[in-house]
């Protein structure tokens, strides 16, 4: 189940709601405000998403890591709105018989999720400018230069 | 054919667009050629495949038909976790 929330992530509540007598495993990832980006300090993070899309495209990515993986419970949430540093922006959980699958279900899920989910990073700089992760550069000139967007599935590194 | 669509612009292109969304009268065949025309809006110059699209809340390709009533959303860079 796919979550979108305003408030906190709890980790410790969204675990327990994995909880089952035939899991002798359980794999998670969190990702956190850090407080620098390509060298820039950063004091906080706005998420905006459109979240209609968000729940049914990552009920879809849980969906395929089930069909994958044999795995009992998953689920994620994603923060929006305003961030401070350290706080959780988004959350994945999965638990399974086994840790093999616990694991590959967890990183296909929120490598999917940074890829497909229809979310947006705006930055705070400690110099008082604001940018758009992801392509401020493309947007106005139109050009690819080699960075990040985050179209292959082997570019999404979670946490990153 | 002149269509009736509604269109949504998010974060990067909203902020360039200035408004969330307008109602417009289009005869794109296609999010792609609708995107190119509304350049002047949403202000990116990248092919349309670096960005997103979706069609009445469905995620869609950008060669997919646009038609009279559909609501289009246009999608930057997304830079979810």
């Amino acid at each position: 189940m796919m979550l979108m929330t305003e408030k906190q992530i709890l980790p410790e509540e969204m675990r327990d709601q994995l909880r089952d007598a035939a899991a002798g495993a359980y794999a998670s990832f969190e990702g956190w405000i850090r407080n620098h980006n390509d060298g820039l300090p950063v004091v906080r993070l706005e998420y905006e998403a459109y979240s209609p899309l968000c729940v049914t495209e990552g009920d879809k990515i849980i969906a395929e890591a089930r069909s994958r993986w044999k795995i009992l419970h998953a689920r994620c949430v994603h923060r929006s709105g305003s961030l401070e540093i350290g706080e959780c922006a988004v959350w994945v959980g999965v638990s399974s018989a086994h840790r093999d699958e616990a694991f590959h279900a967890c990183r296909y899920i929120i490598d999917q999720v940074k890829l497909r989910l229809p979310i947006w990073k705006k930055e705070h700089y400690a110099n008082g400018d604001s940018g758009w992760v992801n392509c401020e550069r493309c947007a106005s000139h139109g050009e690819h230069q080699g960075h990040e967007h985050g179209l292959r599935p082997q570019d999404a590194t979670a946490g990153r | 054919m002149k269509k009736q669509i509604t269109v949504r612009y998010f974060a990067l292109f909203r902020e360039h667009a200035g408004i969330s969304g307008e109602t417009l009268e289009s005869d794109a065949e296609s999010a792609a050629a609708l995107f190119a025309q509304l350049k002047h809006r949403h202000g990116s110059a990248e092919p349309a495949g670096h960005c997103k699209v979706a069609i009445n809340d469905q995620m869609a390709d950008w060669d997919a038909p646009v038609r009279d009533g559909d609501v289009v959303l246009f999608f930057p860079p997304v830079a979810g976790g």
